[in-house]
């Protein structure tokens, strides 16, 4: 069947290409003059001339401003000019191409029936100044040459492609016309291999697992030895992948469920302490004590669930997607943000909210200096905001909160946390699969995407992870989720399932496993809907395809379920039934494939033993270049502050947060964005959940801080729990509402000084918590977040620990926002002030050592709820909370949102000026108050650490220790950009 | 008596309870509709006093936004909108939903002069990517212009609102067809500063690039009226990004206001 390819072009210069053309020029290519970027379609089909043309003018083209040319394949060579270099780029076959599908559907539906398939691309036309070239080729020295093509130009255009314009995990590139790939025909396959186990030595067995990516260690595997030597027979590869995803440290938390034994040298305290299990012992142990009412689910279910108020329940999850990330950032932090509404789903809740927070390695880091096949952190940044952007913005839930922080740590393993808030009536999510009650996959169909993304997950990368495991990312397809959030809360309403669980991690046999977990299930895999054929069991039964979510439903409810379906184009597949056996049975055309025992599945792997060494972390010796001494030392105390306003973990994230949408939905009473520009940073959002009755909100905030976790795990966990909760308080969240979710993301726990750091953040979490009467409903943890370099370097993230907190405030009405209000106000400074130059921003500045990072602060809980209770009775007219810069940031901030100055009437103590105005502290907040009501707001704190640190001023300066400086400076300073541009999503 | 307002939901819709909201305010009756309920006849035309093509991202925006809803419009319910459109009841068309009255043609819904072929019928107006290259959400003042257009016309307050796109650009193919908008009263709404002078093009007031400023486009009789910007989602006083310095208004709702009162007329 002939196969045509369409070019389309726009007649005038367009955005897309600008955007390329400014991100080549920040990776280097200044000699790049010119980029043109046209779309092309590859249309497969029989078709008469008359119908190409009007696919080509009435589908693909929009002709007030692009035109459109096509021919059959294979194409007439293009004539080009000289200095001219054409590159094209398409999908790898089996990479999810929705546009393509909508073309062939939108063919059909204007009659064009003799369309089969679709693929889409993209053309480069790339002009370099080859006057400006050197005349050999630059740093590569295996470049291949295109004799047609000045040899520099090509050989940078190859850069360029390899750098920019494609990413091999997901695409091929080629000069000139580039073939589309349509994924191969292949039969079906019931191909099953028997795995023989049981005559294996130590040797093979772990053999086994590595070549499987299993990461399963050897005590696992003799478990599984010995459960087979007991059934006397061999584990079938599905069965044997079926128990390694559901082993995996993504599905199973085994080194939080580890038993642990301490040592901590040189302290001789606590030496040979066991601790069995981090969860148990800190994290549940605390909401446990805590025992808060309002909590209705914590740590058992997809997200947790805190109580609303009389008709509706609130869920929270977050997770990382940190691995994809790395390798294909679009692909990983847009299925990234998938994942995660689908486990509020997964609560039967309708998502209102997500947030994202972001870790990448420094902008401006040297391309030339980077690992072999470790992206530019401007590549990952771009494409990872851009795939947060793409899901969340295209279902429909506005992105609120967040946070994007820059590290060396991270340049080879980005952290990506996405976050998600569901709401959903009480009493109507349920988790009883009743025998006889059908398994039902509703949504996208199975492909051979994502295969082994738990294991994945699960392991350090190296320089080839991105080869091998490319199959482990994917695009998502949000319009196909969006369709899932209108059946589910439909069927909801209605009660049609009495189960439901996300396909995640894992796919069907961790979705259904679970499912199957608590009676029993029989699945057959030839029912499941595929995206092609050819897939093997395993495959199907393991592939992360997105955008799935598994339900039980009874019989006598299909119909209805089936109607809803046809209304929301949404598919339903049944899978299988549940049954009352306690064992998980998976066939393929009747034949059995998978026959395994419940236990087994889920309680048979054993418990890890570790080791943690405390006090004695590994992690310190990334705190490098530090002395005692500033290394950079400036006499006056501005220079300070606009160097840190400018920070990249400071300024303004504006550029990202605006192209989030962040007003869907029409709930976001407190906007990422404030003040009378809208350019300065809230501490915290309130949203107001439409549909909601009275005046309730919720309040969503974060902590999170590497610099203190390189130096005192311990220590940092308390600050980001503070964190969490102090910039929840900031808008006027009720202190005794609030609840946390911890995200560890930490290096390889194997090694016992990683382990410490990971047991001492765990214990900070219990203990904070406990202090401020904070439950966790729910928890995540990636590991393994290193990266062997092909340098042989060990590559290790920062200890980092996000808490994400969700509060409540009674009365959307009584929030407040950070930018100053009146002048003639009060400042205030609320809380222990305790500045120390310990990890913080001020000393990455200067690179200077410091001292110790911030101590946990006494009086927090107490000064917290003093001053909710004077926020509540109108008091405060904007409080911000002490963070990243200390003090003078903090009112900086406050500052350029009001455009009103002040008169830091505090006069540090010369000696220490630099500490008092820059040194961080835990529990402190700036409060604007009124002077009517200063004496009001004064006796509130009469016990509690308080302080006036100056006065609100209409002249838009900002005087601190003698010196004067405008805001309109400030505002620049802050709204310094990061970076100059955003790469385009795919 | 309340109107009945048809808030078409395709695959992708995702402000339409933002803007079921705004017409229960607004004092109408609004139902959320799917368009294969349409298709399945389980709803009826005629039932409906009030059209909303509601925002999203329907088809994913592939091939350009709201291209793919475009063509659900003319393939399935040509005749239906064009009597709607006829009968003089009030249609909206807000972001994705405007995209696609203008890339169905249903806006500007000029009667386009046929080409020297005979058939072709290319729309000389559309929404295209933004200047600036990227989605942009951000807070916008817009002035009601049109005394035509029945949503817009008599209304004395500026309106602020958000946008939230990434192809919102107005274009045309010809000065003709600005001329004839100008001309038929057709430019509804214009992007301007927040002291209520003209954006003249400039970043961010005017957030995208579009041509005269032009926010929004109604038909020649004024009953249909397109819109990039949200102004259902201005019309809480906790909406407005500065109501913690004492600004709001619930300026969007007047629009909407305006629609329920001439439904109730047909």
């Amino acid at each position: 069947m002939p196969i045509y390819r369409f070019v389309i072009r726009f007649n005038q210069p367009d955005p897309r290409s600008a955007c390329y053309k400014a991100d080549a020029h920040a990776l280097g290519f200044n000699t790049l003059q010119m980029v043109e970027c046209q779309d092309l379609y590859f249309i497969e089909g029989q078709l008469s001339d008359e119908e190409l043309q009007r696919l080509a003018l009435k589908l693909l083209t929009d002709p007030v401003i692009q035109s459109a040319t096509w021919a059959a394949l294979p194409a007439e060579p293009t004539t080009l000019s000289p200095d001219t270099v054409m590159v094209e780029v398409a999908l790898r076959p089996g990479v999810t191409d929705p546009v393509a599908h909508e073309i062939i559907r939108a063919a059909h539906e204007v009659g064009f029936t003799g369309v089969h398939r679709a693929a889409t691309g993209l053309r480069f036309l790339l002009g370099f100044d080859t006057s400006a070239l050197p005349p050999s080729a630059p740093s590569s020295t295996d470049i291949r040459l295109s004799a047609s093509q000045s040899a520099p130009a090509s050989a940078l255009a190859e850069k360029l492609a390899k750098q920019l314009l494609s990413n091999a995990v997901i695409q091929h590139w080629t000069f000139g016309g580039i073939t589309p790939s349509f994924p191969e025909e292949a039969q079906a396959s019931g191909a099953v291999e028997i795995i023989p186990i049981r005559e294996l030595s130590d040797a093979e067995l772990l053999a086994v697992s590595q070549d499987r990516r299993a990461a399963l260690d050897l005590t696992e595997m003799h478990a599984i030895q010995a459960c087979y030597r007991a059934e006397q027979r061999d584990p079938t590869d599905v069965e044997f992948e079926t128990i390694a995803q559901t082993w995996s440290e993504h599905c199973v938390h085994k080194t939080f469920k580890a038993k642990v034994t301490l040592s901590s040298p040189g302290r001789g305290q606590g030496e040979g302490r066991v601790i069995d299990s981090i969860i148990k012992t800190y994290l549940k142990a605390a909401t446990d004590k805590i025992a808060a009412p309002w909590v209705i689910s914590a740590f058992v279910d997809n997200a947790g669930i805190i109580d609303f108020d009389e008709e509706f329940e609130i869920s929270f999850k977050a997770e990382t997607h940190n691995h994809p990330s790395a390798i294909e950032p679009f692909g990983g932090a847009n299925t990234g943000v998938g994942g995660v509404i689908r486990d509020v789903l997964g609560v039967s809740a309708k998502p209102v909210a997500a947030t994202d927070i972001l870790c990448f390695g420094p902008q401006d880091t040297d391309p030339n200096s980077l690992p072999e096949g470790v992206l530019h952190p401007r590549r990952i940044q771009s494409g990872v905001v851009a795939g947060v952007q793409d899901y969340g913005n295209k279902i429909g839930i506005p992105t609120v909160n967040g946070a994007i922080l820059y590290d060396e740590g991270y340049t080879a393993n980005p952290l990506v946390f996405c976050g998600c808030v569901g709401i959903a009536p009480k009493g109507k999510h349920r988790k009883t699969p009743q025998p006889g009650d059908r398994v039902i996959v509703l949504g996208g169909r199975t492909g051979r995407d994502g295969l082994r993304g738990a294991t994945f997950s699960s392991m350090t990368m190296d320089a080839q992870t991105g080869e091998v495991s490319g199959a482990s990312v994917q695009i998502g397809d949000p319009i196909t989720e969006k369709g899932l959030i209108d059946v589910i809360t439909r069927a909801r309403d209605l009660g049609l399932y009495t189960d439901i669980t996300d396909c995640g991690a894992g796919g069907l046999s961790s979705a259904a496993g679970e499912m199957a977990s608590k009676t029993g299930a029989e699945i057959e895999l030839k029912d499941v809907r595929l995206k092609y054929p050819g897939l093997a069991p395993w495959e199907i039964w393991l592939s992360e395809a997105q955008e799935r979510m598994v339900l039980a439903v009874p019989p006598a409810n299909i119909a209805a379920l089936q109607a809803l379906c046809d209304t929301f184009d949404t598919e339903l597949t049944d899978i299988g039934a549940i049954t009352g056996d306690n064992r998980l049975i998976v066939r393929y055309g009747g034949k059995t494939v998978l026959d395994l025992d419940n236990a087994f599945l889920h309680n048979g792997i054993p418990q890890r033993q570790l080791k943690a060494v405390i006090g004695n972390h590994v992690e310190s010796k990334q705190v490098n270049g530090e002395t005692s001494t500033p290394v950079y030392a400036s006499t006056c105390l501005l220079d300070y502050l606009i160097a840190l306003l400018s920070h990249p973990n400071i300024a303004s994230k504006a550029a990202t947060i605006r192209i989030y949408d962040h007003e869907v939905q029409g709930g976001t009473v407190i906007k990422p964005l404030t003040g009378v520009m809208a350019d300065a940073p809230s501490d915290a959002t309130v949203l107001k959940p439409i549909g909601t009755k009275g005046t309730k909100g919720i309040v969503l905030s974060n902590g999170i801080n590497p610099e203190y976790g390189k130096r005192d795990a311990y220590a940092m966990a308390w600050a980001v729990v503070d964190e969490a909760i102090r910039n929840a308080v900031a808008v006027g969240a009720d202190p005794s509402r609030i609840a946390i979710l911890d995200n560890f993301c930490w290096g390889d726990p194997k090694r016992p000084e990683t382990m410490g750091t990971l047991v001492e953040a765990a214990r900070g979490c219990h203990d904070a918590a406990i202090a401020y009467g904070t439950p966790y409903i729910s928890g995540k943890d990636s590991l393994n977040n290193e990266y062997l370099g092909a340098d042989g370097q060990r590559h290790a993230i920062p200890p980092t620990l996000l808490i994400s907190a969700l509060g409540i405030i009674d009365d959307v009405r009584q929030s407040i926002s950070m930018d100053l209000k009146q002048a003639g106000s009060a400042l205030y400074l609320v809380g222990d002030f305790q500045p120390t130059l310990g990890g913080s921003h001020l000393s990455l500045i200067t690179h200077h050592s410091g001292a110790a990072v911030p101590a946990p602060p006494a009086h927090a809980p107490a000064v917290y709820r003093a001053l909710h209770e004077a926020i509540k009775a109108g008091l405060v007219k904007a409080a911000h909370d002490l963070s990243e810069g200390g003090l003078a940031v903090a009112a900086a901030e406050m500052s350029i949102g009001g455009r009103l100055g002040i008169d830091l009437t505090l006069s540090p103590d010369p000696n220490h000026a630099t500490r008092i105005l820059f040194g961080e502290t835990n529990g402190c907040l700036l409060a604007e108050v009124a002077p009517a009501a200063a004496a009001d707001f004064e006796k509130r704190f009469a016990a509690l650490p308080l302080m006036k640190v100056g006065t609100v001023t209409a002249e838009p300066v900002l005087k601190l220790a003698g010196d004067v400086i405008p805001v309109a400076d400030l505002a620049a300073a802050f709204n310094a950009p990061v970076h100059a541009s955003l790469i385009p999503s795919h | 008596m309340k109107p009945n307002a048809l808030v078409l939901q395709a695959r992708g819709t995702n402000r339409d309870f933002d803007v079921m909201d705004a017409l229960t305010l607004a004092g109408a009756d609004p139902v959320g509709v799917p368009l294969n309920d349409l298709r399945a006849r389980k709803a009826n035309w005629n039932d409906f006093q009030m059209l909303i093509v509601a925002g999203g991202f329907s088809y994913a925006d592939a091939l350009g936004a709201g291209k793919l809803l475009a063509l659900d419009l003319n393939s399935y319910f040509e005749d239906e909108i064009a009597a709607f459109v006829a009968s003089g009841k009030p249609v909206i068309g807000i972001c994705n939903g405007f995209q696609a009255l203008v890339k169905s043609g249903i806006l500007p819904g000029i009667s386009v002069v046929a080409g020297p072929e005979g058939a072709t019928q290319s729309p000389e107006a559309t929404l295209t990517f933004n200047k600036q290259g990227h989605f942009e959400c951000r807070w916008v003042n817009l002035a009601p212009i049109s005394q035509t257009c029945i949503w817009t016309q008599g209304l004395e307050d500026n309106i602020a609102c958000p946008i939230a796109h990434g192809e919102g650009n107005f274009q045309v193919s010809s000065q003709t067809l600005l001329n004839t908008l100008t001309a038929n009263d057709q430019i509804a709404l214009t992007y301007i500063l927040p002291d209520g002078s003209s954006a003249k093009g400039e970043y961010p007031a005017n957030p995208n690039g579009s041509v005269l400023d032009i926010a929004g486009i109604c038909n020649p009789a004024g009953n249909v009226l397109g819109l990039m910007p949200h102004p259902e989602n201005h019309i809480h006083p906790y909406q407005h990004p500065q109501w913690t310095r004492g600004i709001s208004g619930q300026s969007g709702l007047a629009l909407f206001e305006n629609g329920v009162k001439l439904a109730q007329g047909v």
